[in-house]
């Protein structure tokens, strides 16, 4: 994954000539140095093929670091909060992980490729963290961010797809596994992964390779109607899965200048995440405090009347604010207006009503909607095809 | 597992004693378990050559806090003095030699201007170290998440810095931070004088005269005179009977000391430390653990890093504890002859550093992990003012010398660059070489050398990195940042685990307040605090 500069200082991804072929509205936003597109050709259409047919998304510059050696395990264990020893060889594991204060510094995926071999995939760089906290450890740790590349295959149809590009036996796997194919003398690995919250699979491959991959599957997935997609669709995606996004939802512990900021797995609703029972691993100290004297502030989905998206609103309750808005949709398939909002404790309990001082603008005219809205308790798309075994044949 | 103890302490030197006795006058039942045979740590006399004993670690006593002394009667406890408020001597090949003592200088490249220029440079600098005395006497106050306690510490500072006037307090806030080498041009022209002051600031320490934050180390040492000690003073029997009299003491208060039981680890539970495991495998269990070892030691080694989480890891493997000092101890069979001493300056502290570009290039040379054919010295010869030293007729040498890297290329016992010499070797010859020019003959008295690097402090004393200090004394890793952000108040960060030593607030020398400090603090947080 070499820079090639000569029009723009920007990273381009090992897809990068197909992307670019593909993307009609040369629409291009940034993610982590790399130009990437926000939208192909329309980001309706491509939300829509997500939830229809199947959409594929290049995220290669999702930062990957290969974690290797007798102590892999045990180092995981100690960097990240949940518990390491519960993810099995073949499987992926969703987890955040915390810095000494218990702040999330980020969220991301854990690959338990082999014995004593992981790959962690992670929204913000992370090689320095993860050098310190190879202290002690007999671990290995290397930064292959350039190394993979990754396209993410979602919705209905993408098993079929990969089916007819030949990964056969591919419906089988069930949510959060590890499959590897041989393709094109390498190593195609699949994981059934996703941040739609649909069927889908996350494809891993040597950058070399990426070009015939793509070229592969998107001729294998014509009569399945495969698309690309760019980053709004994506966005929409998540937030009708409620998926937080790290930079949007939370900002990453370390990256944070101002005190206060930050937040803690349990103020993001990612409790779930953290095992206490672990003697040791980052954060535990203060989480154990903050367990006892409570958190801050509650992550909340909130279900919005009304049709107007309430993104950057203020949450009011009783007339006072008590929160902000971080992520807002209109979900078309779920067909609810959902917004996630940092509130302060103890507000934020499943069922609470509360009010969205939402602005919108239309024409240059402003308008002020004060919308009841009320706290929710699940992600409002969750379709049983997301986790059927075998992967239904759309 | 024994019956339940109220602390154990790790490491019988000096903080660590005095630690434990201010613990069991509170009435904690304490253990304290050492890895050598005898008590006192860096305060100790060994006999390096049959009948020769020195000061094996540290020579001088210049900083020993009274309150010490007197709460735990160490007097009573055997602690005598054989000398008090030596001269510094800096030497001269020419025989015109400098004398310091207090506010006197003398000597015949000192004009009148440069004595008076010391004498108000002495009394400045007197009020800053007071002001610093005071501080170093109670826990350092934190910035962040800062208490009552905390910020009237902080309030008492801020009073005390506006007390000293305008002048001085926006003289001492220029000049804190800076290098003892501008401020040397600044006040005085002796280039003898220059040189004392700044070795002084640096002593133990990896810093020549242009470092910054030697002006800070100045100011510590100098916290001594606000101690009582005009100039350096020597124990009857050397170091080591310091680390008695305060065993003594500590017995006579119904501590338990077993020496010669290394521990193996700390034993944490459920992010607790708990007691821990000696090297037999034997386990001992306690309410509270306090560490006298140095903060690296404790936490890298004593603790493991995985048992602690990745920041503290980070801010442990980034503490500065690389020392440059190195002691050489020669046994002699007579008294030495240096050039224009009299026998009665022999017993005063003598010191080879002509100038201060003689230094600046002594310490260039460690650097690069290599060490100057012209090193800088501070020499002490304790048998004249205590003659048990040695045998009848004979004296001991004892000099600190600067600088030694921890491991040249190769090793110590690595070949130098001369045919058939090991490192080790070559440095004693080069420093028999420089002691030769002060001292004529000296090589032919020796009956016995023995040199201490670095290296060899290290293992000899558990000091991480062979430094006096347990870390260095910099204005990064002082007060609320020593050893390092989150484990200044003695407490370690981790739950049950406290720290006493020198790389604690207020830092080295022989000083007991790291010990009575982290007492204070243990006591005010409470039984299995």
């Amino acid at each position: 994954m070499k820079p090639q500069s000569d029009t723009t200082m920007m990273l381009r991804t090992p897809f990068h000539s197909r992307v670019a072929a593909a993307c009609e509205l040369n629409d291009w936003g940034t993610w982590k140095g790399y130009t990437t597109p926000r939208a192909y050709t329309d980001m309706e259409l491509e939300y829509f093929a997500i939830r229809s047919t199947a959409g594929v998304f290049d995220l290669s510059p999702m930062n990957k670091y290969r974690i290797s050696g007798p102590d892999a395990e045990a180092y995981l264990n100690r960097l990240v909060t949940r518990d390491i020893s519960k993810i099995r060889a073949g499987r992926v594991g969703y987890t955040v992980w915390c810095n000494d204060a218990g702040q999330v510094m980020d969220d991301g995926t854990i690959f338990h490729l082999g014995e004593n071999d992981y790959r962690v995939c992670a929204f913000a760089r992370a090689i320095d963290w993860l050098h310190w906290s190879a202290l002690g450890f007999d671990v290995t740790v290397v930064d292959e961010s350039m190394d993979v590349a990754a396209l993410a295959v979602q919705g209905p149809t993408s098993c079929a797809a990969l089916l007819a590009m030949g990964l056969q036996g591919l419906e089988q796997l069930k949510p959060f596994g590890l499959a590897a194919f041989p393709f094109e003398g390498d190593t195609l690995t699949v994981s059934r992964t996703g941040f739609t919250g649909d069927l889908g699979y996350e494809l891993w491959i040597a950058a070399d390779k990426a070009e015939v991959l793509w070229d592969r599957l998107f001729a294998a997935g014509r009569p399945y109607l495969i698309k690309p997609f760019g980053s709004d669709a994506l966005d929409l995606a998540r937030i009708e899965a409620g998926f937080l996004q790290a930079g949007v939802d939370f900002v990453p512990a370390e990256s944070a200048v101002r005190t206060g900021r930050s937040r803690s797995p349990f103020e993001l609703g990612l409790g779930w995440l953290v095992d206490m029972d672990k003697p040791v691993f980052n954060g535990r100290r203060a989480l154990q405090r903050e367990l006892a004297v409570g958190s801050r502030y509650r992550f909340a989905m909130l279900d919005v009347d009304g049709n107007k998206p309430a993104g950057h609103s203020f949450i009011l309750s009783g007339g006072k604010k008590v929160g902000t808005v971080t992520s807002a949709a209109w979900c078309p398939s779920a067909k609810s207006n959902v917004a996630f909002a940092q509130l302060e404790m103890p507000h934020g309990a499943v069922g609470e009503e509360l009010v969205a001082e939402i602005y919108y603008q239309r024409e240059l005219h402003w308008t002020r909607v004060l919308a009841p809205c009320r706290v929710i308790d699940a992600p409002v798309f969750n379709p049983p095809r997301r986790r059927a075994v075998p992967a239904g044949a759309f | 597992m024994t019956e339940q103890r109220d602390v154990i302490l790790i490491g019988a030197g000096h903080n660590g004693l005095v630690c434990a006795n201010y613990l069991a006058r509170a009435g904690r039942k304490v253990l304290v378990i050492e890895a050598g045979e005898r008590p006192g740590g860096g305060a100790a006399s060994r006999e390096f050559a049959p009948g020769y004993t020195v000061s094996a670690c540290a020579q001088w006593l210049y900083q020993l806090h009274p309150a010490v002394c007197r709460e735990l009667q160490l007097e009573r406890h055997g602690l005598k003095f054989a000398a008090r408020d030596l001269a510094s001597v800096l030497l001269d090949t020419g025989g015109r030699h400098l004398r310091l003592l207090g506010a006197q200088v003398e000597g015949e490249g000192i004009s009148s201007a440069d004595s008076d220029a010391w004498r108000s440079f002495h009394g400045r600098t007197g009020k800053y170290a007071k002001l610093l005395a005071k501080v170093f006497e109670r826990r350092p106050p934190r910035l962040v998440e800062s208490t009552l306690r905390d910020r009237l510490a902080l309030a008492g500072l801020g009073l005390g810095l506006k007390m000293l006037g305008r002048d001085d307090m926006s003289d001492l806030m220029r000049i804190v931070l800076g290098n003892m080498y501008d401020l040397m041009e600044e006040h005085f022209d002796s280039p003898q004088l220059k040189a004392l002051l700044s070795f002084d600031s640096l002593l133990g320490s990896r810093m020549g005269p242009r470092t910054p934050n030697t002006v800070f180390g100045y100011l510590y040492r100098r916290s001594g005179e606000v101690f009582g000690y005009t100039g350096a003073a020597q124990l009857q029997g050397g170091m080591g009977a310091l680390g008695d009299a305060l065993a003594a003491s500590a017995r006579s208060r119904g501590v338990e000391i077993r020496l010669g039981a290394p521990v193996a680890g700390i034993d944490m539970r459920d992010g607790r430390a708990v007691g821990v495991t000696l090297e037999s495998g034997e386990q001992l269990g306690a309410q509270v653990v306090v560490s006298a070892a140095d903060p690296v030691t404790t936490f890298s080694r004593l603790v493991g890093y995985r048992n602690m989480e990745t920041g503290m890891a980070r801010r442990v493997s980034q503490v500065r504890c690389e020392g440059n000092a190195a002691k050489l101890h020669l046994a002699l069979d007579g008294l030495p002859r240096f050039i224009g001493l009299d026998a009665a300056a022999l017993g005063q502290r003598l010191v080879i550093a002509p100038n201060m570009d003689y230094i600046e290039r002594a310490f260039n040379a460690v650097k690069y992990d290599g060490y100057s054919a012209d090193p800088a010295f501070d020499i002490s010869i304790p048998s004249i003012h205590d003659p048990s030293l040695a045998p009848a007729g004979g004296h001991v040498l004892s000099a600190i010398v600067q600088y030694a890297p921890y491991a040249p290329a190769g090793g110590w016992e690595g070949p130098a660059a001369a045919p058939h010499e090991t490192h080790r070797e070559c440095f004693t010859r080069l420093l028999l070489d420089k002691l030769e020019q002060y001292a004529p003959g000296i090589r032919e008295q020796v009956v016995a050398c023995q040199l201490l690097t670095p290296a060899d402090l290290e293992r000899d004393f558990g000091m991480s990195g062979g430094h006096w200090h347990h870390g260095e004394l910099s204005l990064d890793q002082v007060l609320m940042m020593r050893p390092f952000p989150g484990a200044s108040q003695y407490a370690s960060g981790l739950d049950g685990l406290y720290l006493c030593s020198a790389g604690c607030h207020p830092g080295g020398g022989v000083m007991g307040l790291a010990g009575r400090n982290a007492a204070r603090e243990i006591i005010r947080r409470g039984a299995g605090a």
